[in-house]
This record gives structure tokens, sequence and C-alpha cells, in this order.
């Protein structure tokens, strides 16, 4: 009895974070171009999805930016995670202030305060600026996936690298870097999610003309959004969900 | 390793500098400086005045209330969770992350069809004989859609802090002869603290400051504060008052992090 509450409960959450999902999942077959009304099914806007141009640049610039800002966050971050391991207790936790002031501000401020230095610094909006913004807010996850791996990392292993002849950079990269490696790709994942669901520092940091799927649907939300939109969300979810199984999976085949 | 160490920690010292600290410098310079760039308070106050008062007075209210409904919807969830076997914790992070592969907007307008006169949930409820739900365009709304947003910023982190709970603790508890209300409020509780804070700041914070989920599901009526920064910033072009309202925000921000990194020291409720 009391496991099936527990259960019972669990699906309710899970139904309330994915109910959104699957109704945008249903509305991207909808032949109605109302989000109101259900017009029968339609594999139309998979196919128009594919013609707009607009819609297809968004999506490029979405998943250049995701990918660029998160492989650079991770490399600085990875970098600042092993130096900051060895730092002095108090240098560290200041260090760890600064890192935790993206993640606790809010994304609000943190918009208009990069908005703010670039036009002081007068560069030009565009993909740059965003780039910027994305590795800044970025950083912090990565370090926060670093650096639990990194304090259980023995030193010892590495000065024994040393000790048999290693250099400092091969033994970083021999020794040190692959058991980091987990945390770095959570932090790269985490990094890279986040870009992609950005929508408010993009806002703030985007140029006229320059356009995420985030600030495209905004500027769609007044007029209506095309449904070529759901299609394409659907296709993007439904792509990961499917990567995240096969990833799941695969280290149980090497069991058998 | 030392002497090389502080070297490699230059790179990201200097993007926090230029990324981080100046441009927080430079909302102080703009909230406290005129046009004539002349030392001014007036930005800060002007969030006095009725409109502005109004709306951070509607956002902190229903911030508060929609931090309250995650924290009590998230905590029984995170011992549930946090009880079931060691290897299902990627998998638990990972269903909660995984709809933020899916744009933020689009989820949030979702809503508006569920929730609308004739939405989904409506037609449930008729198909049900059960009365009908009239929220959208309401504050109840905008709570809603702060809920939904921040919750799993909600049950991360308390998910990771009863987790690192020791059973042993809890056995003993119950061996020394405790009751589970006994042990929850005496032994669970007071170590879950630092996922209880971390928890609170990340969805206090953003539900505060949110522009969107209230242009959203409030309809255009429902000003918060962070509907009147972002129109400062992008119609009316008025930085200054933007910036000036953002330091108040900054107020709020500022106690959170010092809660959290009073009661967090070693990051113990963190998301990850």
């Amino acid at each position: 009895m009391k496991t099936a509450a527990k259960k019972i409960y669990i699906a309710f959450i899970i139904l309330f974070l994915y109910a959104p999902i699957g109704t945008l999942m249903v509305l991207s077959f909808n032949a109605s171009k109302t989000r109101a009304k259900w017009g029968g099914f339609t594999l139309k806007w998979y196919i128009d999805l594919f013609h707009n141009e607009e819609i297809l640049r968004a999506l490029l610039n979405t998943l250049l930016i995701a990918f660029f800002s998160a492989l650079a966050a991770t490399i600085i971050g990875t970098i600042a995670s092993v130096a900051m391991n060895g730092m002095k207790r108090r240098t560290k936790s200041i260090m760890m202030g600064i890192t935790n002031i993206p993640m606790l501000n809010a994304e609000i401020v943190t918009g208009i305060s990069l908005m703010l230095l670039y036009i002081s610094f007068g560069m030009k909006f565009g993909i740059g600026t965003i780039l910027l913004s994305h590795i800044t807010f970025n950083i912090p996850y990565v370090i926060l996936s670093v650096m639990p791996r990194m304090k259980q990392f023995n030193p010892s292993t590495y000065e024994a690298a040393l000790d048999l002849g290693a250099s400092h950079t091969t033994a970083f990269f021999k020794i040190v870097l692959p058991d980091l490696f987990p945390g770095i790709l959570s932090g790269f994942l985490m990094a890279f999610t986040m870009s992609l669901d950005d929508f408010i520092i993009t806002h703030f940091t985007k140029g006229v003309g320059v356009d995420t799927l985030s600030t495209k649907i905004y500027t769609e939300v007044k007029k209506g959004i095309k449904p070529e939109m759901y299609a394409l969300s659907t296709l993007i979810f439904v792509t990961v969900l499917i990567l995240l199984i096969l990833v799941n999976r695969s280290p149980d085949k090497k069991k058998s | 390793m030392t002497s090389k160490n502080k070297w490699l920690s230059a790179p990201y010292a200097l993007w926090s500098i230029v990324f981080i600290i100046i441009p927080l410098g430079m909302i102080l310079y703009y909230g406290l400086t005129d046009k004539n760039g002349a030392f001014t308070l007036e930005n800060i106050i002007a969030i006095t005045t009725a409109g502005h008062a109004k709306a951070l007075r509607l956002s902190l209210l229903l911030s508060f209330v929609s931090t309250l409904i995650c924290f009590l919807l998230a905590y029984p969830l995170a011992m549930i969770l946090a009880n079931t076997k060691v290897n299902t914790h990627q998998f638990i992070i990972l269903i909660f992350i995984l709809p933020m592969w899916m744009n933020f907007l689009l989820r949030t307008l979702a809503w508006q069809t569920l929730l609308e006169k004739n939405g989904v949930i409506n037609s449930v409820l008729t198909f049900l004989n059960l009365p009908n739900l009239k929220i959208i365009n309401t504050p109840a709304a905008i709570v809603l859609g702060m809920v939904y947003n921040f919750l799993p910023f909600m049950i991360l982190p308390l998910y990771n802090a009863l987790a690192k709970i020791d059973k042993n603790v809890i056995d003993a508890a119950h061996d020394l002869g405790a009751g589970s209300i006994y042990t929850f409020i005496h032994i669970i509780l007071p170590l879950s603290v630092p996922g209880i804070i971390s928890g609170i700041t990340m969805v206090f914070v953003p539900a505060l400051t949110t522009f969107v989920i209230s242009a959203l599901l409030g309809g255009s009526k429902l000003l918060l504060i962070g509907d009147v920064i972002e129109q400062e910033f992008t119609r009316t072009s008025n930085w200054h008052l933007g910036s000036g309202l953002s330091i108040v925000l900054m107020i709020f921000i500022i106690i959170n992090m010092i809660a959290s990194a009073i009661f967090d020291k070693d990051g113990e409720g963190s998301m990850l």
C-alpha cells in the first residue's frame, strides 16, 4: 500500500513535468493552425519545417552556440578546477564564491550586466556576444561537475607518473584527465543543455536579426507560434531521448 | 605542482573579472548615476513609486508562494527517490534535466493550451463532471508556471542532500527508540538543511526575477518586477532606471547568497 502511494506520487510529479511536452508533441501533428482546436492528424509541419529557412538558421545558431560555448566552458572550467584544487583554502573559497555568482544571480541581472559591458566596449551584438555570455554562465556548471572528481583524485598517482619519468603534460593527459573524464563529460552535457534552453541572457545579448530558437519563439509568441516549431522541438526531444536510451543501454551489453 | 597551478588559474580568474565582476560594477555605476553621469539615488528610490512597488510586492508574493509549493512538492519526492537503489542516481537527474531539451518558452506556452477555458484540463474536468479551472491570465497561472519551470531546481539539491545521509544514523536513531516522526524532525530534516537552502535559493531567485512566465501565462496586465526592468532596457531604453531597479533586486539575491554561503559551506546541497 505504502509503496503504491509512493509510486503514484512519483507518477504525478512526472506527469506534471511531462504534460506540456506531450501537449507540444500532439500539437506538432495537429492539422489546425490554432493551438485550441484539434483539426486531424497531419505530417505537414514536419515537411514545412525543412523548407523554413528562418527556423533552420535559428536551429543552426542554437546548436553552434550550445556546442562551442559548452566546449570553451569545459576547457576553461576543467583547467580552473585543476588549478583551484591546489589552492589555499582562502583563495579557493573566494574563487568558488565568484564561480557561484552566475548560478545564484538572477538571469535578468546577468543578461543586462553583460549587455552594458558589451555596449561600453563598443562591441557589435551578434553571435559573438551570445557566445561569450553563454560561456560565462556555462563555466560554473563545468566546475561544479569536475570539482568533486578532483577532490577524489589521488595526487600520488600523478607523482608516481612523474617519478617514472613522465613529463607534467604526459602525466596530466594520461593520469589526471582520464580520472576526471566522467565529471568533464557531465559538465559539458549540462553546459550544452543550459545553453540550448537559455532565453533570458540571449535576449539581452543578441543583435538585431540574429536569432536562436528561444528568441525566435519569443518574437513569434505575439503573432502566434508557427506549428513547424512544435515539429522541430518534438524532433529534438525524441532524438535526445533515443540517444540517452542508447547510451544507457550500452554498458549492459558489455556486461553480458 | 603548486607553482604551476597558480598560473593555470589565470585564464578563469581573468574571465571572471571581465565577464562577472566588471559587468556587475557597470550595473552599480548606471544605477547610481543619472544621464549626465552625476551621482544620484533617484533610480533606486524609484522602487517606491506606486507602479514599481506594486510590481515588486507581486513578485515577492508569487515567488514566495511558488518556492513554498516547490518545497512541499519536492521534499516527499526527494525522500522517496533518495531511498531507491543507489545506481539510479544518474537516471533520476536525467529525468528532471530532460524536459529542458524542449524549449522552455514552448513548454510554458503549452500550459496555455492545457489551462485554457476550453483547454485539455477543463475538457477532462467537464468529462468527469468536476468544476472547471479558471486560472489562465491570473496570478495562479503565473505561480503554476513558476512551479513547473523551477521544480527540478528544488528536487535535485534536496535529493542530493537526502541521498548523502548515512542510513546507519537513521537506523541508530530507530534502535535507540526514536519513532519515524521524531527521527525525521531531529535527524533527517537538520541533515538536509544544505539541500533545503540551496533549493530555496535556486527557486526563489529565478521566480522573483522572471519576466517571461508572467508574459506568457499572466496575460499582459500583471507586471512583475522583472517585466518592469526588461521594459526599461528593451523599450524605454532608460538603462539608469533599469539598473537602479536591478540593484534593488540584487539586495534580495545577495541575502539569498549569504544564506546559502552560511548554511551550505561545502556545497553539499549542490544540484549535480
